[in-house]
């Protein structure tokens, strides 16, 4: 047992750091230092950046264009984008849909959708909760009817509304899980769809959330016209994707890398503030207690995910067990926001509009502490709530 | 013993609760938030004339309705339900303290202006380096003949883009931190030298940076004793905290219907999510905590008029409880409602919002520990 790096190791994390450095948009860095609300090509022009050097998909398999990295590799590739502070590639199409489309897509499938995801060429949205399905995805309502159209081809005509849809107003195309057997048990009548965003009969409208944000909205389907041939894997079994993909999905949110990175961030924020007995807020006994138990915290994580990690390398897919990963990561993340803002003190207060101009109100670590700290609760709610989370390793863990 | 309210404050309670009914709705509320000005005078004045409750804790010989702290305390519990933003603590909790304690020569007319809501005030306590130390102050009033001269920045003062009048705390001598030195100043905001950079708050308050340079008072502005007057400030913000522990637990309460409410009527997995066991005791912990709240706002409230040292132990208690409840409810609430408590459209994020502030207004929960061991404990050898 051991945590060594060998000497490959080390020569990948100089090659990923320098790559990084050397790479990474000016314009970008500029734009998260001042806080604004990132776009549409800010986010693909990393993206992109990545796909070149053919580093934007490491975790697929080699053949549809991923890097064949060892676990080991990829730790260290998610260290150090996170050292340097770099957006993330977004998961929707990298690492939640392909994944459904390589395990059960059909060829013709594979071959148009996988090259674009991985080349950050579309921008897919997700269409899974809606207002009456949460927690309790399986009762969603969403319409699939099969018709045939005017040009003799096979459709499905999808009717109903889509809730919680992340920047949705930016996406080509999204995967929708929808109704097409409304009288069978309600796992075994959904299908897995796949939706040009610009079919008529698609509205996506904005949801403002908590602190003032736009990035989630409701999908509003108004008979809307999708090929047969985009349904991924058997009819009525869309519940099997659905399944495999969640599963993606929380494996990815533990953010170890983010949250050790923002652990930094918090102690520099702190060796500047001060504490109320006037030297650096970081020696104050209660707040650097709080950052050690945090600490303690998450190196626990770290290791618990490291371990998930080493049983995938040996074969076995992301399990339950995931569900630990994602319950101890959002809380970390959630403790980490609550520290910040508490290091802002009175400057945690100023709201400073969309887009987070910085206005030179208080200083530059402080903007927005509030705005995350209220966003971040989220986390808890999202991918399967924290609750639901219990509930899965209580049935597939515990067995009871 | 008696924890009972006099037949005066319950109709005080019944007269705001149903004026902020028919008046301070959530969307009437939303609405004024997004106007240039933020706030509506026209509630003031009703405040003043109509309902007349900014008298209600002065005594009957300034104009007043003789009451006091309990008053206040009853007052800003109805805010906190309806999340008023229009300035009641800094102008008659923290204004009238100061004039009612610190009795400058220009009391009597100020709180008969306070009382006619033609007075509003804002307090300028806190400075960037400062954090929750009120006598770590940088600004400085130097005497100027019979006068003074203020110099420096206060930070994040809440309702100054509104207020009439600032209430400034200032370094008269001693150092940057010491107690001797400090003291509290009335300056109008119009005065010359006054510049403000305004801003909206996270919890839908205006607030500004407020500058003076070389701002010329003259020896009447100051209130209380000159370089002797922390004590004066401890004991307003005592006051303005016991205050806002009874903001909270009015909005500690909506939070927690609020929550009960939406899961009763929220079906997942073919029934209300309050049937789930996990969440009813959830709901059970945040309602012991409001419970707890208010039992401390109440204990803070007799406290006020006790020495200084009972009177500090009992406020920060009291805070203590209250920031801990406002996470833990807060939190708990949007965690219940899922998705629906991340929304804008949705009350209770805005609670929420308001909860998390009042965490560390005037002075975060670890602050009033600290301060609560060192006054029972002593400090540590």
């Amino acid at each position: 047992m051991n945590l060594d790096f060998s000497p490959e190791d080390n020569a990948f994390r100089e090659e990923a750091r320098a790559f990084i450095a050397d790479n990474y948009p000016k314009a970008l860095r500029e734009k998260q230092a001042r806080g604004e609300t990132l776009g549409k090509e800010d986010y693909l022009s990393w993206h992109r950046i990545l796909a070149k050097k053919g580093w934007s998909a490491p975790s697929w398999p080699k053949e549809f264009g991923g890097t064949d990295w060892t676990p080991t590799q990829k730790y260290i590739w998610s260290e150090e984008q996170a050292r340097a502070d770099t957006i993330g590639i977004l998961p929707f199409g990298v690492a939640m849909l392909a994944p459904v489309l390589y395990t059960f897509g059909t060829q013709e499938q594979k071959e148009k959708f996988l090259p674009d995801i991985r080349d950050g060429k579309i921008w897919w949205c997700q269409g899974y909760s809606e207002p009456g399905a949460g927690s309790d995805l399986a009762s969603l309502k969403t319409r699939a009817e099969r018709i045939t159209g005017d040009d003799g081809k096979e459709y499905y005509l999808v009717n109903g509304q889509k809730t919680w849809t992340t920047l949705g107003q930016h996406a080509d195309w999204g995967f929708f899980l929808v109704r097409t057997d409304p009288n069978s048990k309600p796992q075994s009548g959904i299908s897995f769809l796949l939706i040009d965003m610009k079919t008529p009969g698609i509205e996506v409208r904005r949801i403002t959330t908590l602190e003032g944000g736009h990035e989630v909205n409701d999908v509003f389907l108004d008979n809307v016209k999708v090929p047969v041939e985009n349904r991924v894997f058997h009819e009525n079994q869309g519940w099997t994707c659905a399944k495999a993909l969640l599963a993606h999905e929380r494996s990815g949110i533990a953010g170890v890398a983010r949250s050790k990175r923002g652990l930094e961030r918090v102690r520099e924020m702190a060796s500047t503030e001060l504490s109320d007995a006037g030297g650096a807020l970081i020696a104050d006994p209660f707040f650097k207690r709080k950052v050690a138990e945090l600490e303690i915290d998450l190196t626990a994580l770290e290791f618990t995910e490291l371990r998930t990690l080493a049983g995938e390398s040996s074969g076995k897919g992301p399990g339950p067990e995931s569900s630990i990963l994602k319950i101890k990561g959002t809380e970390i993340q959630q403790r980490l926001q609550e520290l910040a803002l508490e290091a802002a003190g009175h400057y945690g207060a100023p709201f400073l509009g969309e887009g987070g101009h910085n206005s030179g109100v208080g200083p530059l670590h402080a903007i927005d502490t509030a705005g995350d700290y209220f966003n971040g609760r989220k986390t808890s709610i999202y991918g399967g709530s924290n609750e639901i989370q219990r509930n899965i390793i209580a049935k597939m863990v515990l067995g009871l | 013993m008696d924890f009972s309210f006099t037949e005066e404050q319950s109709m005080l309670r019944d007269t705001i609760a149903s004026y902020l009914a028919d008046n301070y709705s959530f969307d009437q509320r939303r609405a004024a938030l997004k106007t240039e000005a933020g706030w509506r005078p026209q509630v003031w004045k009703a405040f003043a004339d109509e309902l007349g409750i900014l008298g209600a804790s002065f005594s009957e010989a300034q104009g007043g309705l003789g009451g006091g702290t309990t008053d206040n305390m009853v007052i800003m519990e109805e805010l906190g339900k309806a999340l008023v933003v229009e300035p009641y603590l800094p102008t008659v909790v923290i204004g009238g303290g100061f004039l009612k304690h610190g009795k400058p020569a220009a009391a009597d007319d100020l709180i008969g202006k306070i009382i006619s809501g033609d007075a509003i005030f804002a307090f300028a306590h806190a400075e960037p380096q400062g954090r929750y130390t009120w006598s770590d102050l940088k600004t400085t009033a130097k005497k100027d003949g019979a006068g003074y001269v203020i110099n420096g920045h206060k930070a994040v003062v809440i309702g100054a883009p509104y207020a009439t009048h600032l209430i400034v705390t200032a370094r008269t001598g001693g150092g940057q931190r010491e107690a001797q030195g400090v003291s509290v100043f009335i300056v109008p905001k119009a005065a010359k030298g006054v510049t403000t950079r305004d801003y909206p708050t996270v919890d839908g308050f205006r607030a500004s940076e407020v500058y003076f340079e070389n701002v010329a008072v003259g020896a009447d502005a100051i209130v209380g004793p000159e370089g002797q007057a922390l004590p004066l400030v401890e004991q307003v913000i005592d006051e303005a905290i016991a205050a806002t522990c009874a903001e909270a637990c009015g909005v500690l309460r909506q939070l927690h219907e609020g929550t009960v409410e939406y899961a009763r009527q929220r079906k997942q997995f073919g029934q209300p999510i309050s049937s789930f066991q996990v969440l009813q005791h959830r709901m059970v912990d945040m309602f012991i905590q409001l419970e707890q709240s208010i039992s401390m706002t109440y204990m803070a409230d007799i406290k006020l008029s006790e020495p200084a040292v009972e009177r500090a132990k009992g406020v920060s208690g009291a805070k203590v409880q209250i920031g801990k409840a406002c996470k833990f409810v807060g939190q708990n609430a949007i965690q219940i409602h899922g998705g629906m408590g991340m929304t804008d459209e949705m009350a209770i994020g805005h609670y929420f919002k308001r909860a998390t502030m009042i965490e560390g207004a005037f002075g975060s929960t670890d602050h009033h520990l600290a301060r609560y061991e060192t006054l029972s404990l002593g400090k540590a050898a």
